[in-house]
């Protein structure tokens, strides 16, 4: 069926098309270029080997950097290390978060730009110089190039990405509800598990994977901070593109750590989904 | 012994007296209305009985123990508020389970009691709803049954029918009166609206600038008013600045300037000379044309200013002698095509002697 062209749905391909034609050219593109990658074989001296030599078609494609992977745990077991990593770290960010953003949401109104300001701030300066300033901190402490001083960096660094979301989402809760739950017999606790948690959740998810995401594919921090056993996903992959040219195992790292985030987005979709239920009216 | 009693209440707010040396008690089985503008220290007495305030000075006793220091949580008085409050990510029916959890009920009795309360509402098919799918008198009625379930003592309400529209508020307030009267716990209902009051209350506080102006029956406030006041704020009302001429046991003589004598009942001892105003209610008085005649005592000449034909009733504003625009209802109670006095005709209005009544400054 051939729609007709009237002004308005004129309109909206006007609209719609620039930031599409963004997205095809700049994300599903390049993504497409990556799963290519990840089939082919690196060249001798880095990027891809050539599908053409001497006018002659030599490579086809093939599973090795997929059978590279999995032929030797070492690969597996800084995914999961990754995985374990980055979720402590939103662990921690949501019990240190929680507290700052439940205090700025009931301060005065006019105090809370200034508070939300200086959640930010940090970002005002290089994410290098910062990560810089805790190899001065750890350093005299020996914790530096530890599992502990990656995930305190990584804290440090990804902090106000779950402080934001949290905060934008308690700061909406209506006062009226904890009297309500207070007037019938709740006390502190109660209210706070009963109420306040579970309406804060959607902020808790939005933030979890603002925090969780980037620190999986992190590699600044574990570089800086981490001892040579702390390598993560981030690192690997920078690895196999600048150090080892072998650009097809990278884009296969790359590969799987995009559908590894996409299962575990996936899967808390399904669990927001069931715990959402009623909160969307008010956040 | 009352069930609540509030003795000599105080509440400051720097140098604004909220609530100003207040005192009351509520029987049990009482649907109790504080009535009265906004600002004037109902909602904060509201407050002070639930527990999210406290008094600055007197006392309140509920079932003759003092309150003081009692958290909201612990005090066996539940609050419909004015939003509703209604949890927003529990079901209907958890919300109306909430206050029996927090008692530490049994599952079956839960389960036994939300269904109770939700007929008892008229809400059985809507306990698996979440309330933003809900209408609004259907939240309103969630906020009544979770107020009522776990039987307070006390069920405060907060002006909880000032959110819906003018035709659902009436239906409520019928459904209010058969709720309270089923499930017998008292209610202290606060409220603006002075017809919402006179049609719910046993008994009225009409509360002004942080006290009580009167506390009666509905229908003694409206025909007893005990001042200018309340003689305002309930109904329409004429007021006429007079001033006593004579009185002797039974009739009472008034002179209001530029219109002459009012005669009226009262037994009081009034002197001569006491200021004060004359206080008519618009029903009370009649409008008849100049030829037509009236065996009443109180007869004034006027001209008929504004009228307003509502139907079963017809609104005159009639300009008596001396400027003074008097308000007169008059029904259409014949049958047939309404008659009445067209704008600018002469007419006399009248009243019975003990129809109005003096209110001393």
């Amino acid at each position: 069926m051939i729609r007709k062209l009237n002004p308005g749905n004129l309109a909206r391909w006007a609209v719609t098309l620039p930031p599409s034609l963004f997205l095809v050219v700049f994300f599903l593109l390049p993504a497409l270029i990556v799963v290519a990658a990840s089939l082919r074989e690196p060249g001798e001296f880095g990027g891809l080997a050539p599908l053409f030599v001497g006018g002659a078609f030599t490579h086809a494609l093939t599973l090795d950097s997929y059978r590279f992977f999995f032929g030797d745990t070492i690969y597996l077991e800084i995914f999961v290390k990754s995985f374990f990593i980055a979720l402590l770290t939103t662990l921690i960010c949501i019990a240190l978060a929680y507290p700052l953003a439940w205090l700025i949401a009931r301060s005065p109104k006019r105090r809370r730009d200034l508070l939300v300001l200086l959640v930010i701030l940090p970002f005002a300066s290089n994410l290098l110089i910062r990560v810089y300033a805790w190899i001065l901190l750890l350093g005299p402490l020996n914790l530096l190039y530890t599992p502990v001083a990656v995930v305190a960096g990584m804290v440090y660094v990804h902090l106000p990405f779950m402080v934001l979301p949290l905060y934008t989402n308690l700061e909406k809760h209506d006062p009226a509800l904890l009297e309500a739950a207070q007037d019938l017999g709740a006390g502190t606790w109660t209210r706070f598990w009963r109420v306040t948690f579970p309406l804060s959740l959607p902020g808790i998810f939005s933030g979890s994977a603002l925090v969780f995401i980037p620190v999986l594919g992190m590699f600044a921090i574990p570089e800086l901070l981490g001892g040579t056993g702390d390598l993560m996903i981030g690192n690997l992959i920078k690895e196999q593109f600048l150090d080892n040219r072998d650009w097809p195992f990278g884009a296969t790292l790359s590969l799987l750590l995009t559908v590894a985030v996409l299962l575990c987005a996936g899967l808390a979709v399904l669990a927001a989904k069931k715990s959402f239920k009623g909160t969307e009216a008010v956040t | 012994m009352a069930l609540l009693e509030i003795r000599n209440v105080t509440r400051r707010f720097g140098d604004f007296k909220a609530v100003d040396d207040v005192s009351f008690s509520i029987e049990a089985g009482e649907f109790f209305t504080l009535l009265g503008p906004s600002g004037c220290g109902k909602t904060t007495i509201l407050r002070m009985i639930a527990g999210f305030d406290d008094p600055d000075a007197g006392v309140m006793l509920l079932d003759g123990r003092p309150l003081t220091g009692i958290p909201p949580e612990r005090r066996p008085v539940h609050t419909v508020f004015q939003s509703y409050a209604l949890f927003p990510h529990m079901t209907v029916a958890g919300n109306i389970a909430f206050p029996l959890e927090m008692a530490g009920k049994s599952r079956d009795e839960i389960a036994r009691r939300v269904a109770e309360t939700l007929a008892l509402v008229h809400l059985e098919d809507k306990g698996g709803s979440y309330p933003h799918e809900l209408s609004g008198g259907q939240k309103q009625r969630v906020a009544l049954a979770r107020g009522l379930v776990n039987r307070p003592r006390l069920l405060l309400l907060d002006e909880p029918l000032g959110a819906l529209d003018a035709k659902l508020r009436v239906e409520m307030q019928s459904e209010l009166i058969a709720l309270q009267r089923e499930v017998g716990i008292t209610f202290v209902f606060v409220t603006h609206s002075q017809q919402e009051a006179l049609a719910l209350s046993h008994r009225i506080a009409v509360m002004n600038r942080g006290r009580i102006e009167q506390l009666d029956e509905p229908d003694k406030l409206y025909g007893l008013p005990a001042n200018r006041f309340v003689a305002d704020f309930i109904g329409k009302i004429n007021l006429i600045e007079v001033e006593v001429a004579a009185a002797s046991k039974v009739l009472l003589t008034l002179t209001a300037a530029g219109l002459g004598e009012i005669a009226a009942a009262d037994a009081r001892p009034l002197q001569p000379g006491e200021r004060g105003c004359f206080a008519l209610r618009p029903e009370l008085i009649r409008v008849y044309g100049r030829k037509e005649s009236a065996d009443l005592k109180n007869r004034f000449d006027g001209r008929v200013k504004e009228l307003l034909y509502l139907g079963d009733v017809t609104h005159y504003k009639v300009a008596l002698a001396n400027g003074f625009l008097i308000e007169a209802l008059m029904p259409n109670a014949a049958p047939g095509r309404a008659k009445f006095h067209e704008v600018g005709d002469a007419v006399t209005v009248c009243w019975r002697h003990d129809a109005g009544i003096f209110l001393r400054d």
